[in-house]
């Protein structure tokens, strides 16, 4: 084993079984669902069997209540927006500092061109959400709170259910960004407070370009695209029958292997992560341990850089991530981090690992066996670091700051 | 990832001159760690012919950042410290084989740093006035900091002014919602227009409707245009000219940086785009030759 592929919550591989379900759809299937001749075969049938896998994932008590997107941030600015124009009278919104860009550049947007009100509830360095300024910003002017079921960074998992009765307490929407916690942590969207719900395909092994959102039934709803009846008028546009198709399949094998995830795919990042931290100093883990998605582990390697971890990594055929300014052209490090309050030297060398049910024993070694020389090299290289430790404050490295 | 030059995936991955200067007499610290990014200079400077006899650097940062770093090391050594001196933030980045846009700050610390360890050799003080702020414009490299620094001391108040001042948003022009907001934040909501939702039946732009321009017409307005655009390649030591007009075909020639600058490409589009909006018809700019060369 010479490469190993530890950025599953940038993008996973498309199921070879997913693959395989949609090929008849581009070829021989290929009409319209929405005509009457027989070019698109059973396709309507085949869309409807997905909603249905996809309730089943969700654990979704209607599969009406499953509108295909194209994207999880379709369905984050679809969410909001709908909630907004069926509530005109409430004009405040509630989320956190550590959400996705898809709701936090729609929010910034909203505050400074619409004149909503946007609370932003910070997070402790755990990451974990503030439940005392949650508590202090719901009001019956609330709109909508959208909270990530879990972070894309650090995988932490917040009490969403929780957080959505105490937000259907003041009769606010309560939407959650669940791109990276869809088939990886069990759904029971039946019993829960949960009024709207993302989901992205790509995260969960089917092609990228569909996403779907969940709305409860009796949710006041407004679409973000008008046209023509597809996804009973919520969604117009044509289907991407076959981006939906292969998303039912992805479902249904997320659902099969959910214990998977949560037993082996989890042993997985466990045995890479204490490796890591065993042999390599001045390293740490940053999230809630205790509620966290089985596949992700964020690690802090202090006084390095990010971008240049990447990139000897990728020379070592590893692919991860980085929280670092440097992959993302802005000057600063990951807001998640930031807002968790990880103190610069080591936001700037965080790395993500994130695993999937398809990742191996043989990944995790060859991970396991190259990083270590790529941190001791790279430290060496740094101001921050001395001979066999970062240098001593008085009499270290202390540039003059832009 | 970003598109390394093989240069700087080189230095990056083989750094020359790493590492700490024992008998150094020359350290320049800079850089911010908010910003990712610092670096150390350590200078052995003869003190008979001001001569840099060796060089070295640590640096905490990203691959450009490493070999920004390598890169300052191996032009300055041989050289005098007025020579040294001359490098500017452009020699180091040539010398890699270009940076992207994003990754010019880097090539500025290296010179930065240069300066610092110069000055701390001559016992003089060096301040930093270099301030940074977010990417706004990829095709000139400009960022919000300075922008905003731009726009303040002048009292802009139109996208139109800061191009003109910073080239800023005179490229792919995908940046100029960055820059409204940028002097929304700098003048307040009232001096900046505020942007309001066209209703279906506004009259069309008076720009979008001229259709039966003579070509004597078309080619004044394309000159115009030209003569416009012209200030900002010329701060880059460039130049611009119309060619020729056939049909809905414009040639254009650029000349100077602009033309090895990775964003001329960038820039035709930018100005076949102020070309369709000014003559309310589809145009194509494709690049010529100047007439008299």
């Amino acid at each position: 084993m010479t490469s190993a592929y530890m950025d599953n919550n940038a993008t996973t591989r498309v199921d070879p079984a997913v693959l395989q379900s949609i090929l008849p759809y581009f070829s021989e299937y290929y009409g319209n669902p929405s005509s009457m001749h027989s070019f698109g075969g059973d396709v309507g049938k085949r869309l409807e069997e997905a909603r249905a896998h996809l309730q089943s994932l969700l654990g979704a008590e209607h599969d009406s209540e499953v509108i295909f997107t194209s994207c999880g941030t379709e369905s984050d600015n679809t969410a909001i927006l709908s909630a907004l124009a069926a509530q005109p009278n409430r004009r405040e919104i509630i989320t956190s500092t550590v959400e996705h860009p898809a709701i936090l550049s729609l929010c910034d947007h909203l505050e400074r061109h619409e004149g909503y009100r946007v609370w932003y509830i910070p997070v402790d360095r755990q990451g974990r959400i503030d439940l005392e300024a949650y508590t202090a910003a719901l009001s019956d002017r609330v709109a909508i709170v959208s909270m990530m079921y879990a972070n894309n960074e650090t995988g932490t998992i917040f009490p969403i259910e929780t957080l959505a009765r105490m937000a259907k307490a003041k009769g606010a929407v309560f939407h959650t960004d669940a791109v990276q916690a869809a088939g990886k942590i069990p759904l029971n969207l039946r019993d829960s407070a949960i009024d709207m719900l993302s989901l992205s395909g790509h995260k969960l092994h089917a092609p990228k370009g569909v996403g779907a959102l969940y709305v409860r039934r009796g949710t006041r709803f407004r679409p973000l695209l008008r046209g023509g009846h597809q996804e009973r008028g919520r969604r117009a546009g044509t289907e991407n029958t076959t981006g939906i198709i292969a998303l039912g399949r992805a479902a249904e094998l997320a659902l099969e292997h959910l214990e998977y995830e949560n037993t082996v795919v989890r042993a997985l990042r466990d045995r890479l992560e204490a490796g890591i931290l065993g042999c390599v100093p001045h390293t740490f883990v940053n999230g809630d341990l205790e509620s966290r998605l089985p596949n992700t582990s964020s690690i802090s390697f202090e006084y390095i850089e990010g971008e240049a971890i990447l990139m000897l990594l990728s020379r070592a055929n590893i692919a991860a991530s980085s929280g670092s300014a440097c992959t993302s052209g802005s000057l600063e490090p990951s807001h998640v981090l930031r807002a968790m309050d990880i103190p610069y030297t080591a936001a700037h060398g965080t790395i993500r690992f994130s695993l999937s049910r398809e990742s191996t024993e043989a990944e995790v070694d060859w991970v396991l066996a190259q990083t270590p020389p790529i941190i001791e090299q790279l430290r060496r290289l740094s101001p921050y670091w001395g001979i066999n430790g970062p240098v001593s404050n008085g009499t270290g490295f202390a540039p003059v700051y832009a | 990832m970003w598109d390394y030059s093989d240069k700087v995936k080189d230095l990056f991955f083989n750094p020359k001159n790493t590492g700490i200067l024992e008998d150094a007499n020359a350290v320049g610290d800079v850089g911010s760690i908010s910003c990712g990014d610092a670096l150390r200079l350590m200078l052995k400077v003869d003190p008979d012919t001001d001569i840099i006899l060796d060089a070295r650097f640590q640096t905490f940062g990203c691959g450009s950042a490493i070999a920004s770093s390598s890169a300052l090391t191996e032009l300055v050594i041989g050289k005098t410290l007025d020579e040294a001196l001359k490098i500017t933030n452009q020699d180091i980045a040539e010398y890699l084989g270009g940076l992207p846009p994003e990754k010019m700050h880097c090539s500025v610390m290296g010179a930065e740093a240069l300066h610092a360890a110069i000055a701390s050799y001559r016992g003089e003080e060096w301040s930093d006035d270099h301030e940074e702020g977010a990417l706004v414009c990829k095709c000139f490299a400009i960022d919000s900091a300075l922008i905003e620094k731009v726009a303040r001391e002048n009292s802009l108040r139109s996208v139109e002014e800061i191009t003109f001042y910073t080239k800023a948003g005179g490229g792919c022009q995908s940046c100029h919602e960055k820059i409204e907001d940028i002097l929304l934040a700098v003048n307040g909501p009232q001096s900046t227009p505020v942007k309001v939702a066209m209703p279906v039946k506004v009259a069309t732009p008076a720009a979008a409707t001229p259709t039966g321009l003579t070509m004597v017409q078309k080619i004044q307005k394309i000159s115009a245009v030209i003569d416009d655009m012209r200030p900002q390649f010329q701060m880059d030591g460039g130049n611009i000219e119309l060619v020729d007009v056939e049909g809905d075909t414009v040639k254009l020639a650029m000349s100077g940086s602009c033309m090895n600058c990775q964003s001329s490409g960038v820039t035709l589009a930018g100005i076949q785009e102020r070309l369709m909006l000014t003559l309310g018809r589809p145009v194509r700019v494709i690049p010529a030759s100047f007439p008299h060369s």
